[in-house]
C-alpha cells in the first residue's frame, strides 16, 4: 500500500429532499486503481462529481494529503488540477484543436510556457494514440477519438489522481476497445484512478479495489477477486449475476 | 418603360451634380455603423457577462447582493434602450444633459454631433447586443464548463478561453443583424443635425425638389451596403469555423477498423495493440524478421 491520497469520510449529498449519496466511506492510496460499480442511479456519478467539488456535498468530508478541501478557503481550482477527470460526454472544448485543448489548462493554471505544454501534451497525445490528430477539431473525432484526446487532456495536467465517469458509456464496442486499453496502460503504469464502469471484466482485471454501490450507499468494498467471485451482500450477487455467469 | 427611363436619367443627373454629398453621407452612415457597433458589442458583452455570473446559495452575502443588484440595473438597462424608439433616445441624450447640467455637457459642434451619435446608436446596440450575448453564452453546453472547471479554470479563464469564443461564434448572426439594421437606423439621427445618408437626401431634395429619383438612389445605396456587409459577415464567420479538413501527421494506431474486434469479456482484445506487440514490430522493421520466428 502506498501513501494515502485522498480519504472520503461520511460524505452525503441530497438534491431538495432527494438524498443521492449517504455515509460514503473509502480511501484511495497511490497507485490504486478503485472501480465503482453498481446500478445506474445508485450515485456512482454523483459521489466522483462531488470528489471533484464539480457538485457540492451535502456533508461529510473529503481529505486530500490529510487536508478537508470541503473546508471554506481552500484553493478548488488548485486542488482540481490535481484531481483530473474525464467524462463520459468527453467535454472537448469545441472551439479549439486537439493539441490545443491538451495545452490551454498547462498554460493558463499551470503557468507553463507554451513549448513546454506543447512537449509534454504532445507525450500523452503520443501514449493515446491520438498524436496524428493534433489538428483536428473534436467535432471532426469520432467519439473512442474523442475520449482518448479527453484523457490525454487529463494527463497533460501531471494530476495526482484520474476521475473517469463512465468514459466508455457513450461508445460503441468496438471504441470501447480503444479507451480501455489506454486505460489499461495507465493502470499498469501506476497511475491513481477511480473508476466509474459498467465494463465489469475490466473493473475485474484492472482495479486493485472494486466499490458496489446501491441506492446511494456503500453496499459491499473489497478486492476485485472478493467482489466478482464471492460477493457477500445479496444486492452484489443480484446486480452481478448476469456476468458471472458469463 | 419611359418611366424608368426618366428615372434613370434623373438619377443620373442628381448623382452627378450631388455624389460628393452623397458619398459623404454613405461615409458617415458606415463608419457610425461600424464604431457604434463595436462599441454596443462590447457594451452588450459586459452586460451578458455580468448578467452570467453564477453565484449560489453559499457565497458571502455581499456578493449575492452586489450580483443580485447588477443583473437589476443590466435588466432596467435593457428594457428602457429596447423599449424606447432611437429616435427619441437621440433627442432626450442630445438636448436632454446640458439641460440637466445647465450645459455642463455640450455637444456643440462637428464633433459634439459626433460623438453624441456614436453615443446615441452604442447604447442602443448595446441594450440589444446584451439579451444576445446572454443567450451566446447560456446555449453553450454546461458540459464545456464542467470540462473547464476540471482541469482547474476559474471563472474568468472559462470565460475567455473556453465559453466567450463559442458564444461570440454563435452570436455573429446577431452581430450582423445589429450591423445592418444600424447601417438602416442611423438615419434617425438627421434628428440632432447628424449628416448621414439619409441627411445627404434631406439637403439635396431640398435644393432641387427632386424627392423621388433621389429617394432611389438612397434605396439603391442602402442596399449596397447592407447586401456588401451580409457578404463580408459570411466571409468572417466561414473564416471563423476554421477549415471543413485537417491534416493527419500520421496512421492512428489504436482505433480498429470494423470487425477486428472482439469483446473485452470474451477475447484477447489488447494482444495486437499491446506494447509488447508494438515493440515486435518496430524492431522487426530495424532488424528485419527471421523465419519461423512467429
Amino acid at each position: 500500500m502506498g501513501e494515502m491520497i485522498l480519504q472520503v469520510n461520511h460524505l452525503s449529498k441530497s438534491f431538495g429532499n432527494n438524498e443521492v449519496l449517504r455515509d460514503i466511506d473509502f480511501t484511495v492510496s497511490k497507485g490504486d486503481v478503485t472501480c465503482v460499480i453498481g446500478p445506474s442511479g445508485s450515485g456512482k456519478s454523483t459521489l466522483l462529481r462531488c470528489i471533484n467539488l464539480l457538485e457540492t456535498p451535502s456533508g461529510g468530508e473529503i481529505v486530500y494529503h490529510g487536508k478537508n478541501i470541503m473546508e471554506r478557503g481552500v484553493n478548488v481550482t488548485s486542488y482540481r488540477a490535481k484531481v483530473g477527470m474525464v467524462f463520459q460526454s468527453f467535454n472537448l472544448f469545441e472551439n479549439m484543436k486537439v493539441l490545443k485543448n491538451c495545452m490551454v489548462g498547462q498554460t493558463k493554471v499551470l503557468k507553463r510556457s507554451p513549448e513546454q505544454a506543447r512537449d509534454n501534451a504532445m507525450k500523452y497525445l503520443e501514449k493515446v494514440g491520438m498524436a496524428p490528430y493534433i489538428n483536428a477539431k473534436p467535432k471532426q473525432l469520432s467519439g473512442g477519438q474523442k475520449q482518448r484526446v479527453a484523457i490525454a487532456r487529463a494527463l497533460a495536467m501531471d494530476p495526482e489522481v484520474l476521475l473517469f465517469d463512465e468514459p466508455t458509456s457513450a461508445l460503441d464496442p468496438e471504441m470501447v476497445g480503444e479507451v480501455l486499453s489506454v486505460m489499461r496502460d495507465l493502470a499498469q503504469e501506476g497511475m491513481t484512478m477511480i473508476v466509474v464502469t459498467h465494463e465489469m471484466a475490466f473493473a475485474r482485471d484492472v482495479s486493485s479495489s472494486v466499490v458496489f454501490m446501491s441506492d446511494g450507499v456503500i453496499c459491499e468494498a473489497g478486492p476485485p477477486a472478493q467482489i466478482f467471485q464471492n460477493p457477500r451482500e445479496q444486492r452484489t450477487q443480484e446486480f452481478l449475476s448476469r456476468f458471472r455467469q458469463q | 418603360m419611359d418611366k424608368l427611363v426618366k428615372l434613370g436619367q434623373d438619377m443620373a443627373l442628381l448623382w452627378e451634380n450631388y455624389y460628393p454629398r452623397y458619398l459623404d453621407g454613405i461615409k458617415n452612415t458606415l463608419i457610425l455603423a461600424l464604431v457604434a457597433t463595436a462599441i454596443g458589442c462590447v457594451i452588450g458583452l459586459v452586460c451578458g457577462i455580468l448578467n452570467t455570473i453564477p453565484y449560489a446559495k453559499h457565497d458571502p452575502l455581499p456578493k449575492r447582493f452586489i450580483l443580485k443588484l447588477v443583473r437589476v440595473i443590466v435588466r432596467i438597462y435593457v428594457e428602457v434602450f429596447r423599449g424606447t424608439p432611437m429616435m427619441l433616445q437621440a433627442v432626450f441624450i442630445f438636448y436632454g444633459l446640458p439641460y440637466f447640467t445647465d450645459g455642463g455637457v455640450q455637444f456643440s459642434g462637428y464633433s459634439g454631433m459626433w460623438i453624441a451619435s456614436i453615443i446615441i446608436v452604442s447604447i442602443n446596440t448595446g441594450a440589444y447586443m446584451a439579451e444576445s450575448v446572454r443567450g451566446g453564452i447560456i446555449s453553450i453546453p454546461v458540459g464545456q464548463t464542467e470540462g473547464a472547471k476540471a482541469i482547474g479554470m476559474n471563472h474568468v479563464q472559462t470565460m475567455t478561453s473556453i465559453i466567450l469564443p463559442q458564444a461570440l461564434r454563435n452570436i455573429m448572426p446577431q452581430i450582423g443583424n445589429n450591423f445592418i439594421i444600424n447601417v438602416k437606423d442611423t438615419s434617425v439621427m438627421f434628428i440632432i443635425g447628424f449628416t448621414e445618408f439619409f441627411a445627404s437626401h434631406r439637403y439635396i431634395t431640398g435644393v432641387n425638389n427632386m424627392y423621388f429619383p433621389s429617394a432611389a438612389i438612397e434605396m439603391v445605396g442602402y442596399l449596397i451596403m447592407t447586401l456588401v456587409a451580409s457578404f463580408i459577415l459570411r466571409k468572417i464567420e466561414k473564416h471563423m469555423d476554421g477549415p471543413a479538413n485537417f491534416e493527419l501527421a500520421a496512421g492512428d494506431t489504436l482505433t480498429m477498423s470494423a470487425g477486428t474486434y472482439s469483446h473485452p469479456s470474451k477475447g484477447t482484445p489488447f494482444d495486437e495493440h499491446s506494447k509488447e506487440h508494438q515493440e515486435r514490430v518496430s524492431q522487426e522493421l530495424k532488424y528485419g524478421r527471421n523465419r519461423g520466428d512467429r
